[in-house]
């Protein structure tokens, strides 16, 4: 009997600190990473980043162009799938409820949330680039937009749902028409779960590397032309840290500290809003 | 909700009414945006590869060659290679998944939870391209030079397993790459089973420990049946997520075209093909054989991801019938 709980209880020591072990595990590879980023990032940040443009093989040069152009594509996606995304957030939480077609478009809409995005990258390479007849910001612009989607469907319906109901039933039966009711109460009510929402997919677009190799390619040069191809940070990471390069690898490693900097900020603020919001209601 | 339209209708005026159809409409078709996208894939894929996929037909499934100067294409090696990598992912995943889930349930003191989750949760943040970088640079040669040595010597002359370690230890390959790919999903399955393991009702829980169980009996006894449906949908959205993962693996995997079956060998994935080739590709052909692997991509991770959320939903609706 005495031998028949020591043993259950060997187990369950040893099984916990297993637990432990694998939390360590994987916070070891996070510090590892970051500190890696860090310190090669660190070593190689330097002004001329910010103002020179990327060189040519072997010489010295910046990112600036990459900067931008990244800066540009960011944005215009986040300007076309920010409403979109909040619309059809609307529909999935005010009008479709139950009804399959909301149930369709939901399951849908989180299977595109986890699917591979070099895909997207292939869409829209078939139904902008190849019409087009080339490469452009905006084929890249368009790829992040439809990444960006379904993270902001999805925060705009469970934001929406965190509304309470008399709320909305206050205003109609005030006599408001459905669309007041919506964008006067249940919008204000939840802008800063949506704008949450937002913020968490530009962090997911922000590092997006695959999408933009089919899409807005990249350049050599500094250039703001929508219907051109435009550098950007990812593909620039890419193509310089695959190169035999040295002067490359550390401009890469800048670009990297670059973006793991703002990914990171962006992510951790998004979530501190977020468990703000679920706090409050 | 439920506030029948009638009966507000007499109350608001014909402009208003005019204003609300118009903004449903614009929500709905925000909404269809969605499945119109999916459509727009898959027809999308369809078209680019049609040239292929006659060419080979279902054959393409099944042969390993990848010959763009004579336009042979087979899609076998990259299929072989998403796969395993895939499957390393899972082996190193699944269980330091469930270790940390457990761990940030029931052993951690409150205090810990929130810092430790979040720091896990920043794994699956940090961009693709980084973790391919770091697995170039950083780990690739701690890789060849201490640890794919040590399990040559260990379990190189090993009957059955030891072919998994042979060739030249090169730091790049199928076994990297999946190590990398294991960590990039642990984030995934550690915050689903986290989230379905607080499902448990506290008094299943209690009960078990008022009748004396340890906290792993509790773990292993009524947690786990109680929240398995959930946590193989876990599972499946980290495998999910670790077959179409892209430029991380395009730097470690070594990118060459052929199928060997030890894991120190440079192999190729549907991903890191597309990644490297499909801008250079010469030749229709090859263009239209690429699309082609994209849509097989696409049909496996759908599969999989659609599995993950009926498992998932599932899970859900039990807890929504029961409370």
């Amino acid at each position: 009997m005495d031998l028949r709980y020591l043993r259950r209880r060997t187990v369950n020591i040893v099984n916990l600190t297993g637990s432990l072990l694998a939390t360590v595990f994987g916070l070891f590879w996070l510090f590892w990473i970051l500190w890696t980023t860090l310190s090669y990032g660190v070593s190689a940040f330097d002004w001329n980043l910010f103002h020179q443009n990327t060189p040519a093989p072997g010489a010295a040069g910046g990112l600036a162009n990459a900067i931008v152009g990244s800066l540009i594509m960011v944005g215009l996606a986040t300007v076309i799938g920010t409403p979109v995304g909040i619309l059809a957030g609307t529909y999935l939480a005010e009008y479709g409820g139950r009804t399959w077609v909301a149930g369709t478009i939901r399951f849908i809409n989180d299977i595109l949330l986890s699917a591979p995005s070099i895909i997207i990258g292939l869409f829209v390479y078939e139904m902008v680039v190849i019409r087009m007849g080339h490469f452009s910001a905006l084929a890249g612009a368009i790829a992040l937009a439809i990444i960006m989607l379904p993270v902001v469907i999805r925060t705009t319906e469970e934001m929406l749902r965190l509304v309470p109901n008399p709320l909305r039933e206050a205003a109609l039966a005030l006599g408001a028409p459905r669309w007041k009711m919506i964008s006067l109460v249940a919008y204000r009510a939840a802008l800063s779960g949506i704008l949450t929402g937002v913020l968490l997919a530009v962090a997911r677009i922000a590092g997006e590397t695959a999408p933009l190799l089919f899409t807005a390619l990249n350049n050599q040069f500094w250039s703001t032309d929508l219907m051109q191809p435009m550098a950007n940070l990812p593909v620039v990471i890419f193509q310089f840290a695959m190169s035999p390069y040295p002067e490359w690898h550390t401009l890469a490693w800048a670009g990297s500290l670059l973006i793991t900097l703002s990914v990171l900020a962006l992510s951790i603020l998004a979530r501190t809003l977020l468990r703000k919001v679920r706090l409050e209601h | 909700m439920d506030i029948s339209r009638s009966h507000i209708s007499d109350t608001i005026s014909g402009r208003q009414r005019l204003m609300d159809r118009f903004f449903q409409a614009l929500t709905t078709g925000s909404a269809w945006l969605v499945l119109v996208i999916l459509a727009g894939i898959i027809v999308s894929l369809f078209v680019g590869g049609w040239q292929a996929l006659v060419a080979f037909g279902p054959k393409f499934l099944v042969t390993d060659e990848w010959n763009p100067v004579t336009e042979r294409f087979g899609a076998l090696v990259p299929i072989y290679g998403t796969l395993v990598s895939s499957v390393i992912a899972l082996l190193i995943a699944v269980p330091m998944s469930f270790g940390i889930a457990v761990f940030l349930t029931e052993v951690a003191p409150g205090w810990m939870r929130r810092p430790i989750g979040t720091a896990i949760e920043l794994l699956a943040a940090i961009p693709s391209i980084i973790y391919g970088m770091w697995g170039l640079f950083v780990f690739a040669p701690v890789m060849s030079q201490h640890v794919q040595p040590w399990l040559q010597a260990r379990f190189g002359d090993t009957v059955l397993i030891g072919a998994l370690f042979q060739g030249a230890p090169l730091g790049i390959g199928m076994l990297p790459a999946g190590i990398i790919l294991g960590i990039m999903i642990i984030p995934f399955i550690t915050a689903l089973m986290r989230d379905v393991f607080l499902t448990t009702p506290k008094f299943l829980k209690e009960s078990a420990y008022g009748v004396g169980a340890t906290h792993w009996e509790v773990v292993w006894n009524v947690v786990l049946p109680y929240t398995r449906v959930g946590a193989v949908g876990g599972i499946f959205l980290g495998l999910g997520r670790a077959l179409g993962e892209t430029m991380a693996v395009t730097f470690v995997i070594g990118n060459t075209h052929r199928m060997s079956a030890s894991l120190f060998e440079p192999g190729n994935s549907i991903a890191s093909t597309l990644a490297n080739e499909f801008n250079e590709a010469v030749g229709d052909m090859h263009t239209s054989a690429l699309i082609a692997l994209g849509l097989v991509l696409f049909m496996i991770t759908f599969i999989v991801l659609a599995l993950a959320k009926l498992l998932l939903l599932g899970l859900e609706s039990r807890d929504s019938a029961k409370s």
